[in-house]
């Protein structure tokens, strides 16, 4: 197991905090002097899963660190309603330089820091889907192969989200966005594109790559702890759901991620070294119809003129993860 | 030195932050905390507040859950051994696993209290009334202990030479040892009730005249066994259960032979066949006219009783008896449901007849009691459980409702509380009544799956607890395991859920046992809080303009 798993006090490890446990076993987000990295009054929407996952990873970052931290953020959601001039939501040194720049920048931080002399000092680089998968992605790999001493943490919200939702190469097939429209035999966003960031970056066979959702607050806050006792590239890819770009609740942010991780369609893991040494495991699968019918951006492959056959697909590749990546433990699912 | 968190190294932005924007003008709900009623809490008979004693008892503060318990039942190891439990049958965790054990739960700090010595002090001032209680079964132990801890002095006048009623006469000691039972009504002595033995009281408006008695309440129960009528010949060997059971106590019990029948399908039928086989029967037979699915017999009874060699012969009625044999007649069921004869007869071997057909009131002494009403069997009682307006109250087997100990013991708290506010002149402030939290509203996500090492034990040890006294109950481990499965339906028990999973910081941790409060400047409404609460206690409400 990668994360301590709580004995049975009432509702275990899924649950934030409980008063049961002994404060050593709490979560950081359960401490009620917890830094809120990213404090109130930030502009991001309803049930924003961004602000959510942001504030959870940067928090956790910040008690590995001992508050000793810099934080350089790439255009996106985050950045825009985070720092809207003159108010800022960041209880952190933080920089915002270019959309596609923040993996260099970052290296540049981390270099001034090191010919200063305070490699006590860490990095964390931040950016959405499409600063770090798209426009960001020749700075981070060029940031992984020299193995810079940075955290580069990715929130997927699987689109543009605040320029109107455009598709990026996280943009799941299927989907529905601005330029993805719902026309013709196969539509919303096609089959056979788009590209997995953390095994890229496992390819680059850097110290350690991770993926987490906002729906396991342990699992995430434990992933920022381990990556932070590493020097060298480390990268951590991010769930993060938008009930904006998703057309979902904005209640069902986190249900939404849970579905991700129970479907197979977002898999779990980590890997040290470009190898995964662990995953996830699925704790009751679902069919990927119980998430995609919760969001309009599926809409079309229900409701009146169904497809089957695309939901088929849907769940041909969320199989081929839980095979790939070992998601249903096969002893555990015969006991049940 | 300030910590490193407080002060970083660089700068923080405390001009221009974004603390600025109350963002709580986006909303149209509000999330509020609410309190709603667990479905055990419902179901109890006594209306004790179930989710909040297993709270105490989660934390393992065993004392504090027996003082919980305590509000509202005086005697929690008796009720941890014969309750029925009605709030396992509607328990929510029943839906996911398996009901929490909270019968089970309930004894173990039962017998905690009885162990360590724990009592109840009276601590309001004393009133100055003076209140006779008549009988000592569970509605009137019940209800000497809420007005003594009222403030009243309070007196039980009894018939028999021992207290307890039926809890004592009605109930084998295999399912409650008399040590228990003691203990229970000492500790209730102890406040200060007066308990009078062998005092048979006959006229109710002379006893309240001449000993000074401000109220009384009439708690005798259902004493005599309906009979039926069975031609029987001279050898015949009848008795009613009732009666076979008191005998247990200290008596010299009957001879019933090696084959007893019983008539009847009633829980008193169950304890009587069951009663027979300790007394060295062979063969118990009970004999019932209907179904075993109109059996008033409640599940577990019959479960235990069929596990102990009883046999059952159901659709029959029993039409004569003579020397060592019975004739019975088939029934069938009508569309109705009720059985009619079919004209065929067997006959079945049986040394003596046990008559479990019910039980009558005695209602001789509520004569010279004004306008007191008795109709079908039982005492009238108002909404206030008073059946005459010079103060006389009554509940129990004597007024209507279902004839059990629990329901007896949750008549003598209401009655308790009726009373006091009589003789105070005041009205009874009925307190609100909560939504249920029904399953559906709850996130159990977030409940761990019983471990599977642990869930067969308990099993075993519940298993064990109501079988057979010898065994005893759930050990500490077992008793805390169990009393954190509760899922405390629709009351925060402070996970920390919606504390970390506000993407905007709008929740507030007040600290250990004070729960959360929200804050509104911040708050957009999204309801991620409400939805991901476990225990459904936070409600979503539209935004007023």
């Amino acid at each position: 197991m990668s994360v301590q798993t709580i004995k049975f006090y009432q509702t275990g490890s899924f649950v934030v905090g409980n008063r049961l446990l002994e404060p050593g076993q709490r979560s950081v987000q359960s401490d009620p002097e917890r830094s809120n990295a990213l404090t109130s009054g930030h502009r991001a929407c309803q049930g924003c899963g961004e602000a959510l996952g942001a504030r959870y990873a940067i928090d956790a970052a910040m008690r590995a660190t001992a508050g000793n931290m810099i934080a350089v953020n790439a255009t996106g959601c985050l950045e825009v309603f985070s720092t809207m001039s003159p108010e800022t939501s960041w209880q952190i040194p933080w920089v915002h330089s270019l959309f596609g720049n923040a993996a260099s920048v970052a290296t540049g931080v981390a270099a001034a820091l090191k010919a200063k002399g305070r490699t006590d000092i860490r990095v964390v680089a931040q950016g959405g889907d499409g600063g770090t998968v798209d426009i960001g992605f020749g700075c981070l790999s060029g940031m992984f192969e020299r193995d810079d001493d940075v955290l580069y943490i990715c929130y997927d919200n699987q689109g543009y989200m605040n320029t109107g939702v455009q598709r990026s190469s996280a943009t799941p097939p299927a989907a529905r966005t601005a330029t993805t429209d719902v026309v013709g035999p196969e539509p919303g966003n096609v089959f056979g594109q788009g590209k997995s960031g953390p095994l890229i970056a496992m390819a680059h066979g850097i110290k350690y790559v991770a993926t987490a959702t906002v729906a396991d607050l342990r699992d995430l806050e434990y992933k920022v702890e381990r990556a932070m006792s590493f020097r060298g590239a480390r990268y951590i890819h991010i769930l993060v759901p938008c009930p904006l770009g998703w057309g979902s609740a904005s209640r069902d942010t986190i249900q939404m991620a849970r579905l991700a991780k129970e479907t197979g369609i977002f898999p779990v893991f980590e890997a040290e070294g470009g190898q995964v040494v662990n995953v996830a495991k699925i704790r009751s699968k679902v069919p990927v119809e119980a998430y995609l019918s919760k969001q309009r951006r599926y809409a079309h492959l229900f409701g009146r003129s169904p497809r089957p056959d695309v939901v088929a697909h849907l769940q041909e590749m969320a199989d081929d993860n839980i095979r790939k990546f070992g998601l249903v433990d096969n002893v555990a699912e015969e006991a049940y | 030195m300030d910590t490193p968190l407080e002060t970083p190294f660089a700068i923080t932005l405390h001009t221009g932050t974004s603390l600025d924007n109350k963002t709580g003008s986006w909303r149209t709900e509000r999330p509020i905390y609410v309190d709603r009623m667990p479905p055990c809490n419902q179901a109890c008979p006594a209306g004790e507040n179930i989710q909040q004693w297993l709270y105490h008892a989660e934390e393992g503060k065993y004392e504090q859950a027996w003082r919980q318990l305590m509000q509202d039942n005086p005697l929690p190891a008796v009720m941890g051994r014969i309750c029925y439990h009605p709030c396992e049958t509607e328990c929510n965790r029943g839906q996911l696993d398996d009901s929490v054990g909270i019968n089970s739960v309930e004894r173990f700090l039962g017998d905690q209290a009885i162990k360590h010595g724990w009592g109840i002090p009276v601590t309001t001032s004393a009133s100055g009334k003076r209140v006779l209680v008549v009988g000592s079964g569970p509605s009137g132990l019940s209800a000497a202990y809420h007005l003594a801890c009222l403030g009243h002095s309070v007196t039980i006048r009894e018939a028999g030479s021992m207290a307890g009623g039926m809890m004592r006469f009605g109930i084998p000691q295999y399912r409650l040892p008399r040590h228990v039972l003691d203990a229970e009504i000492h500790r209730i002595v102890d406040m200060g009730v007066k308990l009078e033995l062998n005092t048979k009281v006959s006229e109710i408006p002379q006893t309240m005249k001449a000993d000074g008695f401000d109220a009384v309440f009439l708690a005798v129960g259902a004493q005599i066994g309906k009979r039926a009528f069975i031609p029987a010949g001279d050898s015949a060997n009848i008795l009613d259960a009732v009666a076979l059971l008191h005998s247990m106590e200290g008596e010299e019990p009957p001879q019933l032979g090696r084959r007893v029948a019983v008539y009847g399908g009633g829980n008193t039928a169950m304890d009587a066949a069951r009663t027979a086989r300790r007394l060295g029967a062979t063969e118990a037979v009970v004999v019932y006219r209907r179904t075993r699915e109109r059996m008033p017999a409640h599940d577990v009874e019959v479960e235990e009783a069929l596990e102990e060699g009883v046999k059952m012969k159901w659709l029959s009625t029993i039409t004569e008896a003579s020397g060592d044999k019975l004739r019975i007649e088939k029934m069938e069921l009508d569309a109705t449901g009720f059985p009619q004869p079919t004209g065929e007869f067997e006959e079945l071997a049986a040394d003596s007849l046990i008559l479990a057909l019910g039980q009558d009131v005695d209602f001789s002494l509520l004569e010279g009691i004004d306008d007191l009403v008795i109709e079908n069997g039982s005492v009238r009682v108002g909404p206030n459980m008073m059946a005459s307006g010079t103060g006389v109250f009554a509940g129990g087997d004597m007024a209507p409702g279902e004839r059990t100990a629990t329901v007896a013991v949750g008549h003598g708290k209401k009655a308790a509380k009726c009373i006091d506010a009589w003789l105070r002149g005041v009205e009874v402030e009925a307190a609100p009544k909560h939504d249920v939290a029904d399953f559906s509203m709850l996130n159990t996500w977030y409940y761990c799956d019983a471990p599977k090492t642990v869930r067969p034990q308990l099993d075993m040890v519940r298993r064990q607890s109501t079988f057979d006294e010898v065994v005893g109950g759930l050990d500490e481990s077992n008793a805390l395991f169990e009393a954190r499965r509760c899922m405390s339906c629709g009351n925060c028990f402070e996970c920390d859920n919606c504390y970390g999973v506000c993407p905007d910081n709008a929740v507030i941790k007040l600290g250990p046992g004070k729960r959360f409060a929200f804050d509104y400047d911040y708050c957009k409404g999204c309801g991620i809080c409400a939805q991901e609460c476990p225990a459904a206690a936070i409600m979503m409400v539209p935004e007023t303009i």
